[in-house]
């Protein structure tokens, strides 16, 4: 239930490439002496044994650092790596990709940068995953798992991954589109060893293809089949014929089309469950009132494994009770969708002693939250999201709701926190009581709003945050903020990797302290803020160590980011216009930039300008 | 800096797979007089408090000089900004044509594309799914329409759908629950686009409406040059005026107004339903 969750620090493989280049070595760990283009045979038995040591290093990060030490074990490292990771999938091409990595079996390729989840940039600006899907199908033809981010996907791509695969296993889609309900129709019914479909907050368009019919017949390896994010009517008898037949399932996410009723028959079905997606958890529009209800309780009461919990897509709060069996055992659970009140929550929550992460609408009032405090004590990650995203004077949640968190769930490490209101006192407070935190993300969602009890920015509150909470690799800032603030988190977010600005600062020395100020900075968002050409020069230094920098409605020009193009040529510095902007346009709408050793990419639509 | 505000503002023209989007203008100056005459207004002029941008929020600006730079004035109580037309930006495959954002006063705590950062499938919670907590009773009806952009909200009491016309690029809204009768309405829309028309014919006519204005009459009855249509929940175009006052009014998603002369053209009904609509 992550979203962009990055617990790996790495340095880009795709840099070793640069600096193997002029790596000079002639120290192989032989001590032999002998010079290292000369492929002797001791060289070769410790390759072999390099090889069968290498297999066991899994984290990409070491990988990354054990294939700098010398071109025998860059050679090594690349035969023995099996799954690649692509967090920019314009930083290298698929022939280069594969072209090293020779035995790879499960590729994570990430594309669009996340304000694309927003609006912010235009539709068809690339991202697609069809020049990998034809390279991976000649380089790779034993791939077994593929892993999307932010990727368009066509139904042709799926076909590709199901005809052209053999052994194709698993399926994650996130927040990806350009595919509907045809295409996973061919990919299902071609794929014969799958195990994982998740279809993660994707787009998928409806053709009115019945695509949970075309699983093949007889018994199935579906071990995780996700589609909560698919809207579209689905043919639930086929679904309970499919869950029949799939006794290693595990993992099951319906979407809002399924009925309480109809997910009463698939947990009966399969109560070896552990992670559940409710569906709507509301009775379809047909089902007599004067029916007899399924007994509800005992079939939660059946899954004895079931740990995570989501959906409610539609809920009717009248049949929540039937979930107390299971709250014991939870350490996940999602009711981000649910509108429901504190005191319909309280009753769930009191029981769910064991709970880890908590998704949740703020129609639970601070009071609701006050309830998680008392109880979650085990607490990780909470996120409360909005019912209502609007700017507003009022809303449900605040600092009250902030605070009594910050004091119940000591072990927090990552929250997102939407409200219309908050006080630097509880940011302050949180920051001390919770200083496990690594990712903090509080969206005011009031713009340029200021402490309301004290009439001061936030500056205090978010430097508190990054002082006392010395993990910290994730922040998102909002409310009214001065370039104080920024002066904070240059000096104290040592570790941050992933910084997002909207609405904020007053001049350039914002952005310079930033730049200047955090060695570790990755990904840097930013919207609406003064922040021009000056400041972005300051980060000339760092931007080779950075997957990406966007930046929207700032006050860059684009002679500024020319600039900035010319200085550093592996960058590609992309200009994204909106409609009513000019190509000769000196103000830069929008400022997409991202290190590549491909240079220009060239599927760049028209409105994107490649300085 | 002025003139390319209204080349902006007149641009709000919903096109076919084309991204419109003002962005925030830096440096614009707050309620200078010439933006005033562009902003689109629904009430009778002299209401400077009431700004109906295209997709009909309303705004009420406060001069709040507190802090002068950076800052956006606070919202009033009936503000309805937010980011929930960025609910608009269709979640189909074929990106829907959505007139843009108009957020181009940084003063102007006006409605802001992807403002909250939520994503769209997180948006339109509070009408759905306060259907189903207030009346645990009764069934919720499968709300077909959640993610549709054309769904009109009801916000506070207001029932807000869309109304386009053709010929007029900027699309409006009307308040439906501010009408009990098809008259009232087909009044209140003629009144609505007349001066947007003659505007447009004219474009050197400005300052209040009752220069050069065309009456759009008979827009129920087909006799005149125009003709009320609404889309329903189901998707199908229909003629205004069929069915009882209170059926429409739940049932409609959208409005439009056609010129007579194209009505035989467009097909009225859905062929999937084999719905016809009698006229």
């Amino acid at each position: 239930m992550s979203e962009d969750d990055e617990r790996q620090q790495s340095p880009p493989s795709d840099l070793e490439f640069v600096s193997n280049k002029a790596r000079n070595c002639n120290a192989t760990g032989s001590g032999s002496g002998h010079p290292e283009f000369q492929s002797t045979y001791p060289d070769q038995v410790l390759e072999n044994v390099l090889e069968n040591v290498l297999h066991f290093l899994t984290s990409r990060r070491d990988r990354n650092a054990a294939s700098l030490v010398c071109k025998s074990w860059y050679r090594v490292e690349a035969l023995t790596r099996s799954e690649l990771f692509i967090g920019n999938c314009y930083a290298v091409s698929p022939g280069r990709a594969t072209a090293r990595f020779t035995r790879v079996k499960a590729l994570h390729l990430k594309g669009k940068p996340r304000f694309a989840d927003f609006n912010l940039m235009p539709p068809d600006w690339g991202a697609h995953f069809n020049p990998w899907a034809l390279a991976m199908a000649k380089a790779y033809p034993w791939l077994e798992k593929v892993h999307l981010k932010r990727m368009s996907v066509t139904d042709d791509d799926l076909a590709t991954l199901a005809e052209l695969f053999l052994g194709f296993k698993e399926l994650v889609l996130v927040c990806c589109d350009g595919f509907g309900t045809s295409g996973l129709a061919i990919f299902v019914s071609k794929c014969r060893q799958l195990k994982v479909l998740d279809l993660i907050e994707s787009e998928v368009s409806d053709d009115e293809t019945d695509w949970i019919s075309c699983f093949p017949e007889g018994e199935s390896n579906l071990e995780s089949l996700i589609f909560d994010c698919v809207e579209c009517h689905i043919n639930f008898e086929a679904l309970d014929r499919l869950v029949a037949r799939s006794p290693s399932l595990k993992k099951l996410k319906l979407n809002r089309y399924v009925s309480i009723g109809q997910l009463y028959r698939l947990m009966v079905r399969a109560p070896q469950l552990t992670h559940l997606g409710t569906g709507s958890f509301s009775p379809s529009d047909i089902a007599g009132q004067g029916d007899q209800e399924p007994d509800y309780v005992a079939a939660f009461a059946a899954c004895r494994s079931l740990v995570c919990l989501s959906g409610f897509r539609e809920i009717i709060p009248d049949y929540l009770p039937a979930i107390y069996p299971v709250c014991a055992n939870l350490t996940s659970l999602n009711f981000s969708y649910a509108n429901i009140t504190a005191d319909q929550l309280k009753p769930i929550i009191s029981k769910c002693h064991k709970l880890q992460t908590f998704w949740v609408l703020d129609s639970i009032c601070d009071e609701g939250l006050q309830a998680v405090a008392a109880t979650c004590k085990d607490l990780r990650e909470l996120r409360v999201f909005p019912v209502d995203p609007r700017e507003d004077n009022d809303g449900p949640v605040s600092e009250v709701g902030l605070q009594a968190i910050s004091e119940g769930c000591r072990k927090l490490q990552s929250i997102l926190y939407f409200c219309q209101r908050m006080t630097n006192a509880a940011v302050i407070a949180m920051s001390k009581n919770c200083p496990d935190l690594v990712v903090f993300r509080l969206c005011i969602m009031g713009r340029h709003r200021p402490d309301p009890v004290t009439g001061e920015p936030m500056d205090d509150g978010f430097g508190a945050i990054v002082m006392n909470c010395k993990k910290l690799t994730r922040l998102a800032v909002s409310g009214l903020l001065t370039d104080k603030a920024f002066d904070y988190i240059g000096r104290h977010g040592k570790l941050v990797r992933t910084l997002s600005v909207a609405f904020a600062g007053d001049s350039d020395m914002a952005l310079k302290y930033v730049l200047e100020g955090c060695p570790q900075l990755q990904k840097l968002e930013i919207r609406d803020s003064p922040f021009g050409d000056a400041a972005l020069r300051s980060g000339l230094h760092h931007y080779y160590n950075m997957r990406f920098l966007w930046m929207s409605s700032c006050r860059l020009t684009r002679h500024g980011c020319q600039e900035i193009a010319r200085a550093m040529p592996r960058l590609v510095v992309e200009v994204i216009r909106s409609a009513d902007e000019e190509e000769m346009d000196d103000v830069v709408g929008t400022l997409y930039m991202y290190r590549s050793l491909e240079g220009p990419r060239t599927d760049a639509p028209k409105f994107v300008t490649i300085l | 800096m002025e003139s390319g505000c209204s080349k902006k503002l007149l641009d709000l023209i919903p096109q076919e797979k084309k991204w419109g989007f003002i962005e925030n203008q830096n440096g614009i100056s707050h309620g200078s007089s010439e933006e005033k005459k562009l902003e689109l207004k629904l009430g009778p002029p002299g209401e400077e408090d009431e700004l109906l941008v295209s997709f009909g929020y309303f705004s009420s600006m406060k001069s709040n000089a507190k802090h002068a730079h950076n800052k956006f004035p606070p919202p009033q109580e009936d503000h309805r900004g937010g980011a929930v037309l960025a609910a608009s930006w269709a979640k189909n495959h074929h990106h829907q044509p959505k007139p843009p954002n108009c957020s181009q006063k940084r003063t102007a705590p006006g409605p802001v594309v992807g403002w909250p950062p939520i994503r769209s499938f997180r948006k339109n919670l509070a009408t759905t799914s306060k259907l189903a907590s207030e009346s645990p009773t009764s069934l919720p009806h499968k709300v077909a329409n959640e993610r549709n952009p054309a769904a009109p909200e009801t916000r506070g009491k207001g029932l807000f759908v869309k109304i386009n016309m053709d010929g007029v690029p900027i699309g409006r809204k009307v308040d439906l629950k501010a009408y009990d009768s098809y008259e009232k309405l087909s009044t209140a829309v003629g009144e609505l686009f007349s001066g947007l028309l003659a505007a447009q014919r004219d474009p050197s006519a400005d300052g209040p409406k009752q220069e050069e204005e065309k009456a759009i009459t008979g827009v129920l009855d087909g006799n005149g040059e125009y003709t009320l249509v609404y889309e329903d929940n189901e998707g199908d175009r229909m003629l205004v005026g069929d069915v009882p006052w209170h059926m429409f009014v739940s049932t409609v998603k959208r409005l439009r107004v056609l010129k007579s002369s194209e009505l035989s053209v467009i097909n009225l009904g859905s062929s999937k339903k084999g719905k016809r609509v009698q006229n």
